[in-house]
């Protein structure tokens, strides 16, 4: 018998879940699942389980939507955020969140991301950010650092990596941050953030995959990964505490934007209004 | 206030990354045969680190019985 969290949250019948040992994508779903917990549990917050989508594509990440124990529906490669406008915009009272991989959002779902991100359109979009596609056995994915070798790039990798979160923030998003799996407490709090904004939000989670880019890249195992995380991010507390020079080899884990933009769904409604009033 | 804690382990669970171990500040856990288990002289001191970052829910806190 699991924790009451799990049991409460997750399909235990599905459980130990198929990821690797080590596999950063379990502690960023338990994340999601403690956010949208404490979220739930507060009496003054409109979020409710019964009012609560999770959407996915397809990935490692993206079998998360089959382990939790909510409204869910597991869709196909890239489609993710497609699938979650269309609830969104039947249903803008459904709060919809999207759990996704950075193949899924930002290779072949790149363009569906940038177009959420430019409407505004209110889902939370979690990327499980893993440098790589782990599913399909380690290629080379839009996040994956220049140098690194995938199986697809066996003499490393000549691109340039993909900011998925200034990516969302350059095409609009309302909402940006960045977490990671070593600071589990602060990516919940980014998770909450993100739930309760009203616009497009992105949190782009650093994972990690131990099995295809950590050991394939000399940057170890789990725990290795988590290591440099913890020494290479660091909290926006700690992070503007620092002076700019030493900011500049470190990555903020914390907001990146938050505006007011106005949501596509409540933009929709008041058109509807106005067509139906004749003006 | 929060009540009394206890940490319970399922080693049935754990797939042995080793990540627990790492991060817990008291160096109260270790592995044996890939499984998680508290040391013998281990001072676990609750603060729930391990159970934030283990990736199979296989070591928790759970309030104590009354
Ligand atoms: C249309 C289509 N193209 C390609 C695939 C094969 N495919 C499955 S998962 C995947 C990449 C997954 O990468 P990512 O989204 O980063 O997820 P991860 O496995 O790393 O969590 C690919 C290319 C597919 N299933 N469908
Ligand atoms: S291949 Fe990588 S991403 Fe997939 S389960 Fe294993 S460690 Fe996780
Ligand atoms: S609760 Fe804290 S002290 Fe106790 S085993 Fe876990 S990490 Fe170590
Ligand atoms: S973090 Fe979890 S799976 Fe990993 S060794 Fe510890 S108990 Fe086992
Ligand atoms: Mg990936």
């Amino acid at each position: 018998m699991p924790s009451d969290l799990i049991h409460k949250f997750m399909r235990i019948d599905h459980l130990p879940h198929i990821w690797c040992a080590g596999c950063g994508n379990g502690i960023i779903m338990r994340d999601v699942a403690v956010a949208l917990q404490e979220l739930i549990d507060d009496p003054d917050c409109r979020v409710s389980r019964e009012k609560t989508v999770i959407v996915s594509g397809i990935g490692c990440s993206s079998r998360a939507a089959g382990y939790m124990d909510f409204n869910s529906i597991h869709t196909t490669h890239g489609r993710a955020i497609a699938f979650a406008t269309g609830i969104k915009f039947a249903r803008p009272d459904l709060e919809v969140i999207v759990l996704t991989g950075d193949g899924d959002c930002s290779a072949i779902g790149g363009n569906h991301l940038i177009h959420a991100a430019r409407r505004n359109i209110g889902l939370t979009v979690i990327a499980f950010n893993n440098d790589i596609y782990g599913m399909t056995g380690g290629q080379y994915s839009p996040t994956t650092p220049t140098g690194d070798v995938a199986t697809t790039a066996p003499y490393g990798n000549i691109d340039r990596p993909f900011d998925i979160a200034q990516l969302a923030a350059g095409a609009g998003a309302s909402f940006t941050a960045r977490g990671s799996a070593y600071h589990a407490r602060e990516t919940i709090e980014l998770i909450k953030q993100g739930i309760l904004h009203r616009g497009f939000s992105l949190v782009d989670v650093y994972s990690a995959c131990p099995t295809y880019y950590g050991r394939k890249n000399h940057k170890g195992g789990a725990v290795e990964m988590l290591t440099w995380q913890r020494d290479n991010m660091v909290p926006a507390s700690r992070y503007y505490a620092m002076s700019e020079e030493k900011r500049r080899d470190k990555i903020l884990v914390g907001i990146l934007t938050h505006n007011d933009f106005p949501e596509y769904t409540q933009q929709y409604a008041q058109l509807l209004e106005r067509a139906r009033e004749g003006k | 206030m929060a009540g009394k804690k206890k940490l319970v382990l399922d080693p049935s669970w754990c797939k042995g990354c080793g990540i627990c171990v790492a991060f817990c500040p008291k160096q109260a856990l270790e592995l044996a045969e890939e499984k998680v288990r508290l040391k013998p002289d281990g001072q676990c001191v609750l603060c729930g680190q391990c159970e934030l970052r283990c990736p199979d829910y296989a070591i928790w806190l759970e309030d104590l019985e009354e």
